[in-house]
């Protein structure tokens, strides 16, 4: 190679590189604000700023969701396995909402622990299937009910 | 290899071979586009959980795909363009940003659209989203640093260093679920273990995805034909090809 490309081949190489890892050390510095939400076992731990809102996410724990009678208010439990959030809400909760799905919520911490929850989000995992293969692999037998949702 | 390298680098040749690239690459990228989409949007299976709303994964993810790959090929072009000085290579920097910056608004527009839904919000700052909103900026920063420069060389060395520098963004984008807590979901085709997405759902995603690749390839093929139109309107070669049309 001519000698004067080769040299422009180092720089060239020299800027993406250099670039590269600016932008990576940025981005490891400031690893804790690129992170949407804060897990439960952080909340617990006392990670978590407790006088600003915050987003927790995690799975909604089973059996856990208690849906008022009166009115929009409902409470349920948020877990990444290791500690647990108790998370209370009132408006609309997203099509996908449902116990043992992924969510994050924004909200403030009380005292006691919990969130009061502004907004609620679902968070859809990587699986896609169609509706008999899941009935296949819940093992479930009968008519298959297809989703009416859009 | 280099005399096809050399022959890519002159205008008259790649008009000539581009041309009759385009006549078989458009109809075979129209066949797939309309297969793939009549494949995914109504003979595949609705999903378990979101029923017929995930079908718009069949634009989304072609779309993010191709928006991503581009890139490189833009930034590889204006690699190209800084080392060995092709002129060719500028044209092809040049006509593959706006094409790039089509897919990622494609693709921002349709998760936005599925996010609603399907999250509860059209928008949510996560780094998976974040990331892809700055590679629009990035394709469009090229375009419009490209068009502020009067001297079409120096336009082309200050985006070739612009999109070089850009690509540390490219697998930032590609890692930041399994980096970073997000609400994006993980990639569900997978290169080495099983698909999380059942196969009868994959296939035509996958070809959804072969058929954005060649629309992306007609695309900046087509836009560099016009630049190089442009740039040789005053030469003899395309005088003849406009007499003898």
């Amino acid at each position: 190679m001519h000698p004067a490309r080769k040299q422009r081949l180092m720089l060239v190489s020299l800027v993406v590189v250099l670039s590269s890892a600016a932008i990576g050390l940025v981005a490891f510095a400031l690893r804790d604000n690129i992170n949407l939400f804060y897990p439960p076992a952080d909340v617990v731990a006392g990670k978590a700023p407790i006088d600003r809102s915050i987003r927790l996410g995690g799975m909604v724990v089973e059996g856990s969701i208690e849906r008022s009678d009166t009115d929009l208010d409902t409470t349920f439990w948020v877990t990444d396995y290791e500690a647990s959030v108790a998370v209370r809400y009132s408006g609309i909760l997203p099509d996908l909402f449902a116990e043992g799905e992924g969510v994050v919520v924004e909200g403030m911490l009380d005292k006691g622990g919990a969130l009061n929850a502004t907004q609620v989000l679902a968070k859809h995992d990587e699986n896609y299937m169609p509706p008999e293969v899941a009935a296949a692999l819940e093992g479930k037998s009968g008519p298959v009910q297809t989703p009416q949702s859009l | 290899m280099w005399t096809i390298i050399h022959k890519m680098g002159s205008p008259p040749w790649f008009f000539r071979f581009s041309g009759a690239l385009v006549r078989w690459l458009l109809p075979l990228t129209i066949a797939l586009l309309c297969v793939g989409a009549f494949w995914g949007l109504l003979i595949a299976p609705p999903d378990f959980r979101q029923g017929n709303s995930y079908r718009i994964i069949y634009i989304h993810v072609p779309a993010a795909v191709v928006a991503l790959a581009g890139y490189y090929v833009m930034a590889f072009a204006g690699a190209v363009s800084l080392i060995w000085r092709i002129k060719m290579a500028d044209v092809t920097m040049r006509a593959a940003a706006p094409v790039g910056a089509a897919l990622t608004a494609i693709a921002l527009f349709t998760g936005a659209i599925w996010g609603k839904p399907t999250w509860g919000a059209w928008w949510v700052w996560d780094a998976r989203i974040t990331s892809m909103l700055l590679l629009f900026f990035l394709y469009l920063g090229v375009v419009a640093l490209f068009e502020a420069y009067e001297n079409k060389t120096a336009a082309a060395r200050a985006c070739a260093v612009l999109s070089l520098i850009g690509t540390v963004n490219i697998p930032i984008i590609y890692k930041s679920v399994d980096w970073w807590y997000s609400l994006h979901q993980p990639a569900s085709i997978k290169f080495m273990g099983e698909s999380a997405i059942d196969s009868s759902m994959l296939y035509p995603l996958l070809l959804m995805i072969a058929a954005f690749y060649c629309l992306f390839v007609v695309a900046v093929l087509l836009n560099m034909r016009a630049e190089v139109l442009w740039r040789h309107r005053e030469s003899g070669w395309i005088q003849q090809l406009v007499e003898r049309a």
